[in-house]
């Protein structure tokens, strides 16, 4: 199953490490896959933007590379976009991972990210 | 409101019908519109779908058509498709390209490092962990926090909020407000531990023992100053007071300095304004709470 892949560059903010968001899009940029990306996560959510709803419609996988995963599921419910994190897909794999830029490392993102 | 501009969408299309970008110029491009704060798709050969753009806003298609842009029309007629061919541009020709496109349409564009930009600081409540005590409404003086219908506490009005200030955070006994882009944990939205549980637990004794809450010590500082701002009230006079409450506050930790040394003290509220705003959260909070007890 294809999936849904949104990264998010935390660009109002020096909270997440440059080296690691660059290698993370440098290597998505790499992979040949198609993904969504955002200038700033929180600022999409603050604005209750459409896009978020329809990035986590459907059964495809939804890989999300931001933060923490406690403050992305709860930025998604703010957003009126509420979703479990424990939340499986029709494959038994995680419909919803999301992977922490501030803590963890490219190469394992990234990994994450395009495993099929 | 500040945060009514929604990014506008681009589509780098490597799709049918387009030569695929070099990784190395990908990757500049993408990375250099998202720092200019649009957000940015990648449609790669043989898959991805085009999702929806906020409401009223174009969609901008850039990709290498081999010389020569197509016209894309909308079936549904809902969202109006730009395209612009980018052979041979270098990605800051093709950022020109697309920004005077939105200068021409008279789009904003919340740019990050730009003069007046919004930095999307706010409140995140997480639900799984807040027990509707009211304390962060009670707290905040900015109307950040109100109640939905159900009197189940919301953020209302992230506008309010101050930014780089995490106080409502710090006052929540049960770690439940997170600011994700706060330097560290569990503000920052990392897991919460027992040391976490424990350090909140006496702050608000703390804040107990000082009066209930912190807005309360600036109340009494009001009270004082109050007999004498009526003989010699002066707009400075007023503001030395205001900063002498907001310096007890730095040095009670919860608000951190950086912030205070921001914030346009001429602009907060008056002692007055803060009594009564406090007087009015609180009745809110009261309010809610004996609400939600009568519901349940």
């Amino acid at each position: 199953m294809s999936k849904k892949i949104l990264y998010c560059r935390c660009a109002f903010a020096k909270v997440v490490p440059d080296a690691t968001k660059d290698a993370v899009l440098e290597k998505l940029c790499e992979s040949g896959a198609g993904f969504e990306s955002v200038a700033d996560l929180c600022e999409m959510a603050a604005r209750k933007d459409e896009r978020l709803k329809d990035l986590l419609a459907g059964d495809e996988p939804v890989r999300i590379a931001a933060c923490y995963p406690r403050a992305v599921k709860w930025l998604f419910h703010n957003a009126g976009v509420p979703f479990s994190d424990g939340e499986e897909n029709g494959d038994g794999g995680k419909h919803i991972e999301v992977l922490n830029m501030r803590e963890q490392s490219a190469d394992e993102i990234v990994e994450k990210l395009t495993e099929s | 409101m500040k945060n009514e501009i929604h990014p506008l969408q681009v589509v780098v299309y490597e799709g049918d019908g387009a030569n695929p970008l070099a990784a190395s110029e990908r990757f500049s491009l993408i990375s250099l519109l998202l720092d200019k704060g649009y957000a940015v798709m990648r449609v790669a050969a043989g898959g991805g779908h085009l999702q929806t753009p906020a409401a009223d806003l174009p969609l901008v298609v850039v990709g290498d058509f081999g010389g020569s842009a197509p016209e894309l029309e909308d079936a549904a007629g809902r969202t109006e498709i730009r395209t612009h061919d980018i052979r041979g541009l270098a990605p800051d020709a093709v950022l020109e390209t697309i920004e005077q496109g939105r200068a021409a349409d008279q789009r904003g564009l919340n740019q990050p490092g730009a003069a007046g930009a919004w930095k999307p600081w706010f409140p995140v409540i997480d639900y799984d962990r807040c027990t509707n005590c009211m304390q962060c409404l009670s707290f905040c003086l900015f109307d950040v926090y109100g109640v939905d219908d159900n009197q189940k506490i919301q953020v209302k009005n992230q506008d309010n909020c101050k930014t780089n200030c995490p106080a409502c955070s710090r006052v929540c006994p049960e770690v439940a407000i997170m600011f994700p882009k706060y330097a560290s944990g569990p503000i920052n939205g990392d897991v919460v531990n027992q040391a976490d549980l424990e350090r909140e637990k006496m702050k608000v004794d703390i804040s107990a023992l000082l009066g209930g809450d912190i807005y309360s010590r600036l109340r009494d500082r009001s009270e004082a100053a109050k007999s004498r701002f009526s003989k010699e009230r002066s707009p400075d006079k007023a503001l030395d007071e205001r900063k002498r409450c907001l310096t007890k506050l730095q040095q009670s930790g919860i608000i951190p300095e950086e912030v205070l040394a921001e914030l346009d003290l001429a602009s907060l509220p008056s002692p007055d304004e803060i009594q009564r705003k406090a007087a009015e959260a609180a009745a809110r909070a009261q309010e809610a709470r004996d609400a939600a007890a009568g519901a349940s």
